[in-house]
């Protein structure tokens, strides 16, 4: 077993092994480590018995699996269509703009389905209901100092 | 006099700190020994209202539903023990909230038969379920034992797909049914991607065990052992009380190896999504359950013919697999036309889930019950079926909401998601929206998508930014057929749709963006 990933052990046990279960194992392996690095990747492939390119190409395919470690915070915009026609682009431009920090990741997020609460943002998880592009940049100055 | 809290804690209200005061409530009530259980259920239904909670009494069919606005918690907790060391809970209306009358058209006008346990039962606990009539459907279906009879009621029910493409359901059993061999699955599309649309996220947060147990049903049906239930990752509480539902079930033997003590064997999966919204197309979803890129492949062959791992494979919706145990329950009469859940949303007062009875006049929706626009300007369209759908102008505001009215008007029922959009709402901009969405969740496996949605969002981006002229327009509708025809699956296929809806109802919103216009 390659050095430093042992944690996922009993999730590739559980999953028998199985090809099959690449998606349920790269979801286990991205939340135990953060990222999808090359050498995580590689572990995947030989402890499942399938090519890189395989792994590779299919983590590649969904937008959740990311490949560099993530900044400390994160906010995500919600881009649905009721958060769209109730400002979500303005909040992204004021982030974007007004708010460049190296430990905030800002992005966008599909949907979540909690729309009476739009335009909304999710912040490391938790979720802000309708925002405004100055009061959001605000809280998160004061939030993540 | 036992007296009930039952504090909406799917996401939405959880958002606005329900589980929190639920908590509260919960020490308060322990501290004092009262006579008084808290719950967490699901959806009570006007999201926009929330944090919600209901108040009843042992022994009362009366249950009084508050919004609690802008209560803080130490208030509330506090309120509550006021109330408890009083005597006063049967009368209890606690400061700061406002109570929902039970006559307003947004509760009054439902036909809550799907959603009938969703905000009565903790979806955590199995027992309260099966008290208000989980699985008992199940039960007499295997005791009775007569497949046949199940699947033409279904198909006599005229129960049609509620995901989107609306399909008779009842035809798609009978082809899984008709398919020989032993090794068949059932699959659950829960991958609900439809930007505004949250029907089955209220389900599966509210009432998990009305989908595993239609799962059952069907997979009886069709003579299947596999099942997998196929969720989209951005619904963790959906993800967290499935499993947990599906646990118990496991363990009281409504699902694994001799269902209720019958011959028959039924066991799932959970299969949580990365973030792919072409993956709710069904062969794609097929190729993601089996650990692949999501990518469609050309139908034929169908699923019911080569489905998960080349098995015969029924594929249903999430809201159609828990229409079954309610069709069973009620029988062909009282179940009637049956219901659609819809998830209301956008510049409306209101906003929140819905269970309407198919056929219901949108105005009713939009303006009754969901109390017409929220700000000043009168309301301009309905988006419905997301970027595979399109707008109903508020002209055709008295259409019945059903699957033939609204493929009439361009566009679909699809999966329940209603945006409402007022006057402020450019149309081209959302044609747009939809557009980006589209070109970024195509899977790039035909080059029709995956160029032509690229194209069409720069010919809308450049008459959007004044630089377009007539020639465009015309390119533009031209692509919108070419993508249309010639794409390989559901998603490059419909692509178009948001720009041809907006075209046909809404062209003055193109002509004024024209050069010199």
């Amino acid at each position: 077993m390659a050095q430093g990933f042992e944690q996922l052990e009993p999730v590739l046990e559980q999953h028998g092994y199985r090809a099959d279960a690449l998606l349920e194992v790269l979801a286990a392996a991205q939340r135990l480590y953060g990222y999808l690095s090359a050498p995580l990747l590689r572990h995947l492939a030989d402890a499942l018995h399938l090519p890189l390119s395989r792994v590779q190409g299919t983590a590649s395919f969904y937008h959740l699996f990311r490949f560099q470690p993530p900044a400390r915070h994160q906010c995500l915009v919600c881009t649905g269509t009721a958060c769209h026609v109730q400002g979500a682009p303005a909040l992204l431009a004021e982030l974007r703009q007004n708010l460049p920090r190296v430990d905030l990741e800002i992005g966008e997020v599909r949907c979540i389905g909690t729309c009476s609460g739009a335009p909304l943002v999710v912040v490391d998880g938790e979720v802000w209901n309708q925002q405004q592009a100055s009061g959001l940049r605000l809280a998160l100055e004061e939030r993540l100092p | 006099m036992s007296t009930c809290l039952r504090f909406c804690t799917s996401a939405s209200c959880s958002s606005r700190g329900s589980e929190t005061l639920r908590q509260r409530c919960e020490a308060v009530a322990k501290a004092a020994d009262a006579d008084l259980i808290v719950k967490g259920v699901g959806c009570h239904g006007p999201c926009s209202d929330g944090p919600l909670f209901s108040v009843s009494h042992h022994g009362s069919d009366q249950e009084r539903l508050f919004a609690l606005e802008s209560v803080t918690g130490d208030d509330f907790a506090a309120d509550l023990g006021v109330a408890i060391a009083g005597g006063t809970l049967q009368q209890w209306c606690p400061k700061g909230c406002r109570e929902l009358d039970p006559s307003e058209p947004f509760l009054a006008l439902q036909r809550r038969i799907v959603l009938e346990r969703c905000g009565r039962v903790d979806p955590e606990n199995l027992k309260e379920a099966e008290a208000a009539g989980a699985y008992q459907p199940l039960q007499t279906v295997l005791a009775t034992a007569d497949r046949q009879q199940l699947i033409d009621l279904v198909r006599r029910s005229g129960l049609r797909g509620r995901g989107g493409a609306g399909y008779p359901t009842g035809l798609k059993w009978a082809a899984v049914a008709a398919m020989e061999g032993e090794q068949k699955c059932v699959v659950c599309n829960a991958d609900e991607g439809d930007p505004g649309a949250f029907m089955d996220r209220t389900l599966l947060e509210g009432d998990p065990h009305g989908v595993l147990e239609g799962m059952a049903i069907a997979a009886y049906a069709v003579g299947a052992q596999r099942g997998y239930i196929y969720i989209r990752a951005e619904y963790p509480l959906a993800i967290q009380r499935l499993r947990r539902a599906i646990d118990e079930a496991r363990e009281h033997q409504w699902l694994g190896h001799a269902i209720a003590g019958s011959s028959f064997s039924f066991d799932l999966e959970l299969r949580v999504g990365a973030g792919a919204y072409v993956c709710g197309e069904e062969t794609a979803l097929i190729h993601s359950i089996e650990g692949h890129r999501g990518v469609p492949r050309p139908r034929p062959p169908y699923p019911s013919e080569q489905g998960v791992f080349g098995r015969p494979t029924l594929i249903n919706n999430v809201e159609t697999f828990a229409n079954i145990p309610v069709l069973l329950r009620l029988g062909l009469e009282r179940y009637g036309i049956g219901t659609k859940v819809f998830s209301l949303t956008g510049h409306v007062k209101r906003s929140g889930v819905i269970e309407v009875p198919i056929g219901t006049p949108l105005r009713t929706i939009v303006e009754t019950m969901a109390g017409g626009p929220s700000g000043s300007a009168p309301i301009k369209a309905v988006q419905t079926g997301g970027p595979s759908g399109g707008c109903i102008p508020a002209a055709h505001l008295d259409t019945p909401v059903d699957y033939d009215s609204l493929q009439a008007l361009g566009t679909i029922m699809g999966s329940g998601g209603m945006v409402v959009m007022d006057q402020t709402t450019n149309m081209v901009d959302v044609a747009a929206f939809f557009m980006a969405f589209s070109r970024d969740e195509s899977c790039g496996k035909c080059i029709p998508c995956r160029t032509g949605t690229v194209q069409l969002e720069l010919l809308l981006r450049k008459l959007l930014s004044g630089a377009g002229g007539p020639a465009d327009l015309e390119q533009l509708e031209r692509l919108c057929g070419v993508v249309k025809d010639a794409s390989l699956c559901g998603l490059g296929q419909s692509a178009p749709k948001p720009v041809l809806s907006t075209l046909r109802h809404f062209r003055d919103d193109y002509l004024s963006l024209l050069e010199g216009a």
